[in-house]
C-alpha cells in the first residue's frame, strides 16, 4: 500500500511528521479516513480522536481539540487547536477543557457564537462519554 | 582630587553593579535559550496556516467579495495598532526600536489625516508611547505574570482584534514587534494583519514549508462543511496565531536584546573597576610617598 505525507502541528510546536499508510480523523460532517491520493479537501475538525497508521505499522493516537485538516496532492496537514497524545490525556484534563468549553459558551453574545460554543461543548462531553473516563 | 575611601567605596560599588549585570545575562542567556526553542517550536504552526490560507485564498472566486478579515473593509480611513513590547526594561534599545517604527507609522497615518488607535501588548511601550499619544490608546493589555507563554495567552488578543473589527472600530490592523534574527539582531517588524496579506504570507511559508507544491489556484479544493464557514473559523484563528508568533518572536528578541546588553553593562563595570583600582594604587602610592618625604625631611631639619 502506498504512503503519504502527514504533519500534525498545534500552535505550540510539531506534534507529528512523517509518512503513514492511513489517518483517520473526526471531521465536522462525521469521520473520515484519509489514505494516499486522496482527492483534495479542506475539513473542520471538531474534539477527537486522530488515528495516525504509520508506514511501520505501528499506530499513533492523539487527542485534538477542533482545527482543520489540509488534504493536498502533497499530503496531509493538520492544524489543531490543541493536540496531545492519547495517553497523556485524562479526566481531569478533559475536565478543564469542558470548563473552558462552558465559560466560552457563558460569554458568547451573539447567537452564532452561542450555537458554536454550546456546540463544542455537547462534543467534548460526548467525547468524555467514549472515552469512558 | 577623591580621597582614598571614596575610591574604595567606588570600587565596591561597581563590583557590587558588576555582579548583577553577570547574574542578569545569565539568566537572560537560560531564558533565552527557552524561549527561542519554543519561537522555532511554533514555527511550523504558522507555516502551514500561511500555505492553508494562500490555498483557501486561491480557490475562492475573485470578485465574489470575501469576507471582511480577507480583504478588509475597502476603506482606509482608520488604523489600529497592536505595539508589542516588553514588561521589563534593561534590555538595550529592545523596546525603544519597537515604539520607534510604531510611532513613526503614526505620525505618518496621523499626517495624512487618518485615525489612529493603539492597543499596547506590554507595559514599556505603553509608558513610551502615552506621552505623545495617550488619547489614541485604547487598551493596554499587560503580560506580566505570564511565565511561558501559550497559545491561550496570544488567543484573547486575537479574538479582542476581530471583535474590534466586527464592530466597526477600524479598517486596517498593523502589529508591531520585534523579530528575532540572532541574539544580536532583532529587526523591529510592522506586519499587516487585516485585511489579511495573504500572498506574501503564503509565498514566504511556502518557501520553506514543504507544501510548496500546492500552491495557490493549482488545486480544486473539496470543502466541508463549506468555504465561507471554513473561512469564518480560520481566519480569526489566524490573526490569533499571527498575534502568538509575534509575541514568541518578542520574547526571544527581548531576552537577546537584554543580554548583550547586560554583556556590554558587564565588560563596561570591568574596565570602570580596573581605571578606578589604578588610580586608587596611584593616590595610595603617592600618600605613602608624601608621608616618607614629610618623615625624612623633619629628621634631617633637627
Amino acid at each position: 500500500m502506498s504512503s503519504f505525507h502527514f504533519e500534525i502541528v498545534a500552535p505550540e510546536k510539531l506534534m507529528f511528521s512523517g509518512s503513514v499508510q492511513s489517518v483517520t480523523f473526526a471531521s465536522s460532517e462525521g469521520e473520515m479516513t484519509v489514505f494516499a491520493n486522496h482527492a483534495p479537501l479542506m475539513a473542520m475538525l471538531k474534539p477527537g480522536i486522530i488515528t495516525v497508521n504509520e508506514e511501520g505499522g505501528a499506530v499513533q493516537k492523539l487527542f485534538v481539540k477542533g482545527g482543520f485538516a489540509d488534504v493536498a496532492p502533497t499530503g496531509l496537514t493538520v492544524l489543531a487547536e490543541t493536540a496531545l497524545p492519547l495517553a497523556d490525556l485524562n479526566a481531569a484534563a478533559i475536565d478543564t477543557h469542558i470548563a473552558d468549553a462552558q465559560t466560552d459558551l457563558d460569554v458568547a453574545k451573539t447567537l452564532e457564537s452561542k450555537r458554536l460554543a454550546s456546540e463544542k461543548l455537547d462534543q467534548m462531553r460526548e467525547l468524555k462519554a467514549a472515552l469512558a473516563l | 582630587m577623591p580621597s582614598l575611601k571614596d575610591l574604595r567605596n567606588r570600587i565596591a560599588s561597581v563590583k557590587a553593579t558588576q555582579k548583577i549585570t553577570k547574574a542578569m545575562q545569565m539568566v537572560a542567556a537560560a531564558k533565552l535559550r527557552r524561549a527561542q526553542s519554543s519561537a522555532e517550536a511554533a514555527r511550523p504552526y504558522a507555516e502551514r496556516m500561511g500555505v492553508v490560507l494562500s490555498n483557501l485564498a486561491g480557490s475562492i472566486a475573485p470578485g465574489a467579495g470575501g469576507p471582511g478579515l480577507l480583504t478588509g473593509t475597502g476603506q482606509d480611513s482608520t488604523h489600529l495598532l497592536v505595539v508589542c513590547t516588553a514588561e521589563r526594561g534593561l534590555c538595550g534599545g529592545f523596546n525603544t526600536s519597537i515604539v520607534r517604527l510604531a510611532r513613526e507609522h503614526a505620525a505618518q497615518l496621523l499626517a495624512q489625516g487618518k485615525k489612529v488607535k493603539i492597543i499596547c501588548v506590554g507595559k514599556k511601550g505603553y509608558d513610551q508611547l502615552k506621552r505623545n499619544y495617550e488619547s489614541h490608546i485604547i487598551e493596554l493589555i499587560e503580560l506580566r505574570a505570564v511565565k511561558n507563554l501559550a497559545f491561550s495567552n496570544a488567543d484573547p488578543i486575537g479574538r479582542k482584534i476581530v471583535a474590534l473589527f466586527h464592530e466597526g472600530e477600524f479598517d486596517v490592523c498593523t502589529l508591531f514587534f520585534s523579530r528575532f534574527k540572532s541574539v544580536i539582531a532583532q529587526i523591529p517588524t510592522a506586519l499587516q494583519l487585516i485585511p489579511a496579506d495573504v500572498t506574501t504570507g503564503g509565498d514566504k511559508a511556502a518557501g520553506t514549508g514543504h507544501g510548496a507544491a500546492a500552491q495557490v489556484g493549482s488545486v480544486n479544493y473539496d470543502f466541508e462543511p463549506d468555504e465561507s464557514e471554513i473561512l469564518a473559523d480560520l481566519l480569526p484563528r489566524n490573526i490569533s496565531v499571527q498575534v502568538f508568533r509575534a509575541l514568541l518572536e518578542n520574547a526571544a528578541s527581548e531576552q537577546g536584546a537584554r543580554m548583550s546588553a547586560m554583556d556590554n553593562a558587564t565588560r563596561n563595570a570591568g574596565e570602570m573597576i580596573k581605571k578606578q583600582t589604578t588610580k586608587y594604587n596611584r593616590s595610595r602610592q603617592a600618600m605613602i610617598t608624601k608621608e616618607l618625604i614629610e618623615i625624612i625631611s623633619g629628621a634631617e631639619a633637627l
